[in-house]
């Protein structure tokens, strides 16, 4: 089984973004995306059953977006692909899409990986806009996966107002929740490994993905980005025995009852 | 004027709310066209039109249960009759996914989690909140059909009725579409409560209740003041609420009129879900709990002393 795992460097989420004068958002001094290390950890759990898996983690992004491969791998896996090219720079989760699965097409893989969302821009696009590009399955916000040995994939997925179980045959694409499993820590006798494990970097000519396609070229366009006013500061009483008539009070005043 | 599509859904009971704003949003760019499938009945067809629906496009095929890929079709098919000025989904994760692929089908642009739908020169023009809402961005599609998905409470439902034409049409799925298929579906049971993203009021509570028996108490509440019920992640991870009333970063975004924090510590995850709320309250033991830094209004104190006092209160100022 051939494992792709699409993993996103990110901006610190605690931290206070920044933007560059045309309205991207500077990405130095990022992370692996929480998120996809849920993903990772499905990979991991199938290479650890499954005799024979490869697990490759795949990012687009900028020459520091190789510290999140280097981060997916010390958890595990065996190699990495890092698409970088100074093209690529501007580009939305649909010129993202254009460009993973071009290397996805490349990397043919069984089963590809996603995180339910990336913690910055956090749209869920880019899983299913993989899926249409490859005219694959996608099954998304899985809680649950489980893959039988005639290739099929199910999961479980919790919509609002039903538990829903969906199937597909491989090869497909699957998003994962942080409901599927605790990702492990790397070891550091992994973090040693993954300093050894290949890590190939593709530009946008080596993928034959067209220039024009992506970065500023994008589909959507920023007008504007305005920091929001900051909430006023609250009243914060004790309780002091009287907690619960205090806020009735506030809650009155404020017409709620 | 041209068409704007309108992804209403499966209908099984009255339209809901999500849909009525979104066809008060539609009415802003063009003529909205109610996109549906399942049981589209005269009370639908009223209530649509009322809304300001000109046309209710009922596909006519189960497959849409069957298939999540269906839409897809169902909506790229209508797209390349009309050439719509734009195609309105909600931002849920079903509404996101249909616009992901059908931006991809139709080679046009898509826009999520909008606040704000507002017509412009160059086509919608569309308003998000970024970076846990920190920051406001405005933003459009260019080239291509702009596909939008809508978070919920974007807009107030507004009549504006209209005596919508009905057209129907069948829905033939090609291989690629069925390659991902429902199995079976569980249906939960209603609580009876208002839906968490429709909301006005959202009660919610986390590890200080300290079991599933205590959420009892996040529920009374909850039912004194007409409120929704919603969870932390700890107190979900627990096993005291189910997921689906989980706040957050991977749960649901709210943005009520009033969210009332109980035994909540106010995690950087936790606040991503809910720090757009109009008014928000804590009830907090800890004075230096981050939820404070949010809050409103905030009570220092333990929970099992004023939440109850609180009900007692709620009721005997309501008698
Ligand atoms: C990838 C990822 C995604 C996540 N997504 C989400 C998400 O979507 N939603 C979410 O909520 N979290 C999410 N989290 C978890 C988040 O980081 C926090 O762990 C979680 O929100 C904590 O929940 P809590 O506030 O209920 O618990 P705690 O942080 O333990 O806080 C409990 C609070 O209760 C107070 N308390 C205890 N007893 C009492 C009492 N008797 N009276 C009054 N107050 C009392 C304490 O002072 C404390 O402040 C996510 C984490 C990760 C890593």
């Amino acid at each position: 089984m051939n494992i792709v795992v699409c993993v996103k460097y990110v901006p610190d989420l605690a931290a206070q973004p920044r933007f560059t004068a045309d309205h991207r958002v500077d990405r130095a001094g990022g992370q692996l995306s929480e998120l996809d290390e849920y993903a990772v950890e499905q990979a991991l759990r199938v290479a650890d059953t499954v005799p024979g898996t490869h697990v490759t983690h795949l990012t687009v992004g900028p020459p520091p977006a190789a510290e999140a491969l280097r981060r997916a791998l010390a958890m595990g896996g065996d190699a990495a692909v890092h698409v970088s090219d100074a093209g690529i720079a501007g580009s939305d989760a649909p010129a993202t899409a254009l460009i993973l699965a071009a290397a996805l097409r490349r990397l043919t893989p069984d089963l590809v990986l996603c995180a339910m969302a990336s913690t910055d821009g956090g749209t869920s696009l880019v899983p299913a806009m993989l899926a249409e590009h490859l005219e694959w399955p996608q099954l998304t916000f899985a809680a649950e996966m489980t893959l039988d040995q005639g290739g099929t994939v199910q999961i479980r997925r919790e919509a609002t107002g039903e538990v829903r179980h969906l199937a597909a045959e491989l090869p497909a694409v699957v998003s994962v929740t942080d409901r599927i499993g605790d990702p492990r820590y790397p070891s550091f006798k992994g973090i040693m490994a993954a300093k050894k494990k290949p890590l190939d970097t593709w530009t946008l000519a080596d993928l034959g993905v067209p220039a024009d396609r992506v970065g500023p070229a994008a589909r959507t366009v920023v007008d504007g980005i305005t920091a929001r006013p900051p909430r006023a500061a609250g009243t914060i009483v004790p309780a002091e025995g009287e907690g619960g008539r205090r806020l009735a009070d506030f809650l009155s005043t404020q017409k709620f009852i | 004027m041209s068409d704007v599509l309108v992804l209403v859904g499966h209908l099984a009971g009255p339209v809901g709310k999500a849909g009525l704003e979104l066809l008060t949003l539609a009415r802003r760019l063009g003529d909205p066209v109610a996109v549906c499938a399942g049981t589209v009945d005269e009370r639908a067809v009223e209530t649509l039109g009322r809304y300001g629906a000109r046309r209710i496009h009922v596909i006519e095929s189960d497959d849409v249960r069957e298939y999540p890929v269906a839409w897809v079709r169902a909506l790229a098919d209508l797209a390349a009759g009309t050439r719509p000025v734009a195609v309105l989904t909600e931002s849920t994760p079903d509404g996101r996914e249909t616009a992901a692929r059908l931006s991809i089908r139709l080679d046009g642009g898509v826009l999520t989690d909008a606040v704000d739908v507002q017509p412009g020169p160059d086509g919608p023009v569309i308003t998000q909140w970024a970076f846990a809402a920190g920051y406001t961005v405005t933003s459009r599609v260019v080239g291509g059909i702009p596909i939008i998905a809508v978070k919920s409470n974007a807009a107030v439902p507004e009549e504006a009725p209209a005596t919508p034409m009905v057209t129907r049409s069948p829905l033939v799925l090609d291989e690629a579409d069925r390659r991902t298929r429902v199995v079976s579906r569980e249906p939960r049971e209603s609580t009876g409560r208002p839906q968490l993203t429709e909301a006005d009021i959202v009660v919610s509570g986390g590890r200080g209740l300290g079991g599933a028996e205590q959420f009892e108490l996040i529920e009374r509440l909850a039912d004194a003041l007409g409120a929704a019920v919603g969870a932390s992640r700890a107190a979900v991870d627990a096993g005291w609420y189910a997921h689906t009333h989980q706040v957050g970063q991977t749960g649901v975004t709210v943005s009520p009129q009033l969210y009332i924090a109980v035994g909540i510590s106010g995690a950087i995850q936790h606040r991503a879900g809910m720090q757009t709320s109009k008014t928000i309250v804590a009830v907090n033991k800890d004075a230096e709990a981050p939820i404070f830094e949010l809050a409103d209004y905030g009570v220092v104190g333990d929970l099992f002393e004023v939440v109850p006092q609180l009900l007692d209160e709620v009721t005997r100022r309501r008698a």
